[in-house]
């Protein structure tokens, strides 16, 4: 790019403030930051980075109580500080546009979409009324809206989650803009569905010329999708470069940290450790006068990283704002507690049996009067798992699998349909959670994802455990139930101060290690993770994976792991099942599930997860579709409608039988095993 | 939709005759005669005993409650009506017509000559009221939820919380001492005669504002609040950032997405104001159903309570079953799950 050419989007200096209840909280300063026409450039760190604050400002909507206390924006060499709101409303018809992380709150619930869409045309001057209903269309078939017409007279809860996003981008690109924000766009979507968006955007870009100012958490996806990256860390750009180049050899101690706390998924548990950061993102009132993550970094030496520091060139094209980076090297690496030997299983006892469980919903509208669209969904379809003292089972799958079914069937929040769950030897079946004894009760507990809604905000950390430890764990007397709950902090590494803490003061990852201590209070046998680390920023994630993996291996309980992040399953489970709409479509050790051979749905998960390791480049053909929901009067292979070797006149009749291809590894397959597992990622 | 509309018929129907029962058991089959109630306490015990006879007061009470809805529905003549009891009971109408409600012994009257009336001008006096309420509401209320928390809010917030906790016998009070006994301007009783020389319209001011005043601030502080949140949704970012004008913003996503918080309450004021302005009909005598069925109740007028109670009631359907009905056509997600 010519040097001396006006960048489409020039940060100098930028410094952002927000007012809050007693003092202003500095959330950005000191960011400069260039983005060319048609580049696309990452912004990467933990939540509370200031990320969004800076693609916000980029948008020039801080909201009522933030401000921009220094620098400037310049986009095509205008300053946005100075433009009037007629300015700024032209400036968001078509210049910059924005995707948003949650597509479902982002479309209006009572306007259809195709106004939704077509308002976005109505505010250019231009636009005739007559052209604008065709190039809405003709948009929505750009964005891959199976049924265009259709789908401008629906509203946005009739669309799928995957669909609501291309909405968004459809809206986004409608506007012709020259640059496009995107702010986490496929975190609250599934793996499969997500290689699909970046598939779209990185067509649309091409088509377009759109410069992307991409927000992600996920590193894989940004070295999938962006050329350069600017990792945030306290309000700064502790580094930045070229993608390959800063994840592939980080210079900054929280780049290296960011980076070696993600989950791999091409090794096993064996072969590496995840290392997540200590300490949690400063919270800053005035500028910093000395290294913000010094409190978090092992190489900071006192003299040297306490003064200010810039962020300034290091290798070529690389900057960073660090003190020690040249000597970093010589630095011993954190050190890595040695990881005690994996204890061979006792397959003797069985924790928990579910046999040929059944579930089926019957869907009936609530204003229908005489049954007759009331229509019946399998959400499980003849499941059986098996569960000993100490092992962990994941349970993988796009949403609507019935992962979730299974995990309150076996809580006794449902009763299944057929079969039978039996825990401990005590048959469970179709016995609600209240009908259950103390004892089975004590014996299974929870993990819920979102650790806000499940702890009660105003209550203190110490109530919530002591109620717990009296309740499941029947201890009585006061001090027997102080020095449990101090027992159960010790288990999480919380200290014990937290106890007087309310639980709305705690951070994200604070209030899920008190709800893992609030399940294992009363020593249970069994714990149902629902998805207990989606909810998390990536290193905090981290964290409570060895966590929980630390927990099990004290009181060797078993963990039944429900997610849909494969790399995560990959690290903490022993076993995997694989389930499609209500199927176990695989299930076997986790190295035999990892390695192929695969069902083509395992390989088809596998092969959308974006690899912090992979080319841009690399070949890649998502999943297409979507899952949609199996009924009675379904037949043959679940999977068959979207399986590429799908056979025409066998996998669409016939249930596919279980191959045996190893010691307790089966896959539910027409294929011949010698044809499983040619993909790109074996 | 339609089968919402049937469904939601239907159910009304079932509640209508539910409340009719409760109503008939509270006033027949509580403790207490019914012919005593009936004669008055100056009867003689033979006049009652006779009537007790008479009106087959010793069947089972599913047996008279069929015979009740039998004489409200036309079906079966009105056995007060009979004039062998010698009571006086005469009707024009006949003793068998579809809403025959019986005799008012309080007015000596048919009921259904004094109710209609009654619920007519409570009928005139909620519609000038309702007109009044929704738009003040929805305009001070959005205008105030648009600017959440800045010095117009805080006005907005501190009026309308006055106003709400001033009970209306206050408020009716101070507006006649101000309007009638010092200006002079408006008449201090609306009767809705022109007797005492005050015109109709200017009868029902005073009314009509001690109303308005009280349940606007009400409505208002719903409306404020349900804008206010509303603006802070995310699609309201994005109808924002999609360079639309803030009036643009405002008419096309905050509006509609907006009502449907006080919409229920909204509706829900029709009843009260229909029939539970007994406090201000009292004070300014205006003769609205609520007065009277205080006066029925003290004066022990079986008929005219039962009268009044059942449309009390049938008003308190209708308004939930257009609520419920509105609601679904503001709420796609509902409509269409």
């Amino acid at each position: 790019m010519a040097a001396e050419a006006t960048p489409l989007l020039r940060i100098e200096d930028l410094e952002i403030r927000y007012r809050g209840a007693d003092r202003e909280v500095l959330a950005v300063n000191d960011v400069s930051l260039e983005l060319g026409a048609g580049e696309c450039m990452a912004l990467i760190g933990e939540s509370g980075c200031g990320k969004s604050t800076v693609a916000m400002s980029v948008m020039r909507y801080l909201g009522e109580n933030g401000r921009i206390a220094q620098g400037r924006i310049l986009f095509r060499g205008q300053d946005l500080g100075t433009m009037t709101e007629a300015d700024l409303r032209a400036l968001r018809r078509g210049g910059i546009a924005m995707v948003y992380q949650d597509a479902s709150s982002a479309l209006n619930p009572t306007m259809k979409i195709g106004r939704q869409l077509a308002e976005v045309l109505e505010t250019h001057e231009h636009a005739e009324a007559g052209s604008i209903a065709p190039r809405v269309l003709e948009m929505l078939r750009k964005v891959g809206i199976p049924d265009p017409e259709g789908t401008m007279g629906r509203y946005p809860h009739q669309l799928s989650g995957g669909q609501q996003q291309r909405i968004v981008i459809a809206m986004a690109f409608l506007a012709e803009p020259a640059l496009l924000i995107l702010d986490e766009p496929t975190t609250a979507l599934d793996v499969t569905v997500e290689a699909q968006i970046i598939e779209l955007l990185a067509r649309m870009r091409e088509e377009h010329g759109t410069a992307m100012l991409f927000i992600s958490h996920n590193l894989g996806l940004v070295r999938r999708v962006c050329e350069r990256v600017s990792v945030m860390y306290a309000g700064q750009i502790v580094e930045r470069g070229a993608t390959a180049t800063i994840l592939g050899a980080p210079q900054h101690p929280y780049t290296q940290g960011l980076v070696s706390c993600i989950p791999r998924l091409d090794r096993g548990r064996a072969d590496y450790r995840l290392n997540s950061i200590p300490g949690q993102v400063p919270r800053l009132s005035s500028a910093p006068r000395r290294c913000t993550f010094m409190d978090r970094c092992h190489h900071a030496v006192p003299g040297e990283c306490d003064t200010r520091i810039d962020i300034g060139p290091a290798r070529s094209s690389v900057d960073v704002r660090c003190a020690r980076w040249k000597d970093l090297g010589k630095d011993a690496g954190p050190e890595a507690p040695a990881r005690e030997p994996e204890m061979p299983r006792h397959r003797r006892d069985c924790v928990l049996s579910v046999e040929n469980m059944c579930k089926t919903y019957e869907l009936r509208s609530p204003f229908d009067l005489f049954g007759k669209r009331s229509r019946q969904v399998r959400a499980g379809e003849s499941i059986s798992i098996a569960l000993s003292p100490g092992e962990t089972l994941g349970i993988v799958g796009e949403s609507g699998c019935g992962k979730s079914t299974l995990a309150r069937v076996i809580m006794g929040l449902e009763a299944p349909s057929s079969g039978r769950v039996v825990v401990l030897g005590d048959d469970v079946t179709g016995k609600q959670v209240e009908q259950r004894s103390r004892e089975q009760v004590r014996n299974v507990q929870m993990v819920f994802q979102n650790p806000d809604s499940t702890l009660n905000p105003l209550h203190t950390v110490g109530f919530i455990l002591d109620r717990a430890v009296k309740l499941l764990g029947g201890v009585r007397d006061r001090d027997g139930r102080r020095r449990e709950v101090e027992r159960l902090l010790d288990l999480v590494r919380l200290p014990a101060e937290v106890m007087r803490m309310r639980a709305g003061r705690l951070s994200g990852g604070q209030k899920q290690r008190v709800a893992v201590a609030r399940a294992f209070a009363g020593r249970p046998a069994l714990v149902v993770a629902d998805e207990p680390t989606s909810a998390l920023d990536t290193s905090v994630k981290t964290a409570i994976l060895e966590l929980l993996l630390s927990v099990q291996k004290q009181t060797g309980t078993a963990l039944v792991f429900i997610s849909h992040d494969l790399a995560v399953v990959r690290y903490i489970a022993d076993r995997v099942c694989v389930m499609y709409l209500g199927h176990v479509l695989e299930t076997g050790g986790v190295e035999e599930v990892f390695e192929p051979p695969f069902h083509p749905y395992t390989q088809a998960l596998l092969d959308a997860v974006p690899s912090v390791d992979q080319d841009i480049a690399a070949p890649h053909r998502p999943l297409e579709g979507e899952a949609t929901s199996w009924t009675p009067q379904s037949r043959g292979c679940p999977f068959s409608a979207r399986c590429e070797s799908s056979i025409e006149g066998l996998c669409d009749i016939q249930s596919p039988p279980n191959l045996e291809t190893g010691e307790n590894h089966l896959i539910c397959c027409h294929l011949p095993v010698s044809a499983l597992g040619q993909g790109a990622f074996a | 939709m339609n089968t919402i509309l049937i469904r939601r018929l239907a159910s009304s129907l079932v509640t209508m005759i539910a409340a009719s029962f409760i109503i008939f058991m509270l006033v027949e089959a509580s403790p207490g005669n019914v012919a005593r109630k009936t004669l008055g306490p100056f009867a003689s015990e033979e006049q009652v005993l006779l009537l007790y006879e008479r009106l087959h007061l010793n069947d089972p009470v599913l047996v008279r409650y069929g015979r009740w809805l039998g004489v409200l529905v036309g079906l079966q003549a009105d056995p007060l009506q009979d004039p062998d009891l010698g009571l006086g009971f005469e009707d024009p109408r006949g003793d068998r017509y579809f809403g025959n409600f019986g005799y008012s012994s309080m007015m000596n009257m048919p009921v259904a000559d004094i109710i209609w009336e009654r619920l007519g001008n409570s009928l005139k006096l909620a519609a000038l009221a309702f007109a009044t309420i929704v738009p003040l509401a929805i305009l001070i209320g959005t205008y105030a939820g648009l600017r959440a928390n800045k010095p117009a809010d805080r006005a907005v917030t501190i009026v309308t919380t006055m106003l709400a906790s001033i009970p209306e016998f206050a408020s009716a009070v101070i507006l006649a001492s101000v309007f009638v006994v010092w200006l002079g301007w408006l008449p201090g009783t609306s009767p809705l005669q022109t007797a005492g020389g005050w015109p109709i319209y200017l009868q029902y001011i005073l009314p009509v504002t001690v109303l308005a005043l009280y349940v606007t601030a009400y409505v208002t502080r719903f409306v404020r609040t349900s804008v206010m949140e509303v603006m802070q949704t995310p699609y309201v970012r994005t109808a924002v950032l999609k360079g639309l004008k803030p009036r643009q913003v405002v008419a096309r996503h905050v509006m509609r997405n907006a009502m449907m918080a006080p919409f229920t309450i909204i509706l829900l004021q029709i009843n009260w104001l229909i029939s539970g302005v007994v406090v201000t009909e009292v004070v300014f005598a205006y003769p609205g159903i609520g007065r009277m069925l205080l006066e029925a109740a003290m004066f022990g007028d079986i008929a005219l309570i039962e009268a009044t109670s059942l449309i009390t009631v049938a008003i308190a359907i209708s308004t939930q079953l257009v609520g419920d009905v509105g609601y679904v056509l503001l709420n796609p997600r509902i409509r269409l799950s």
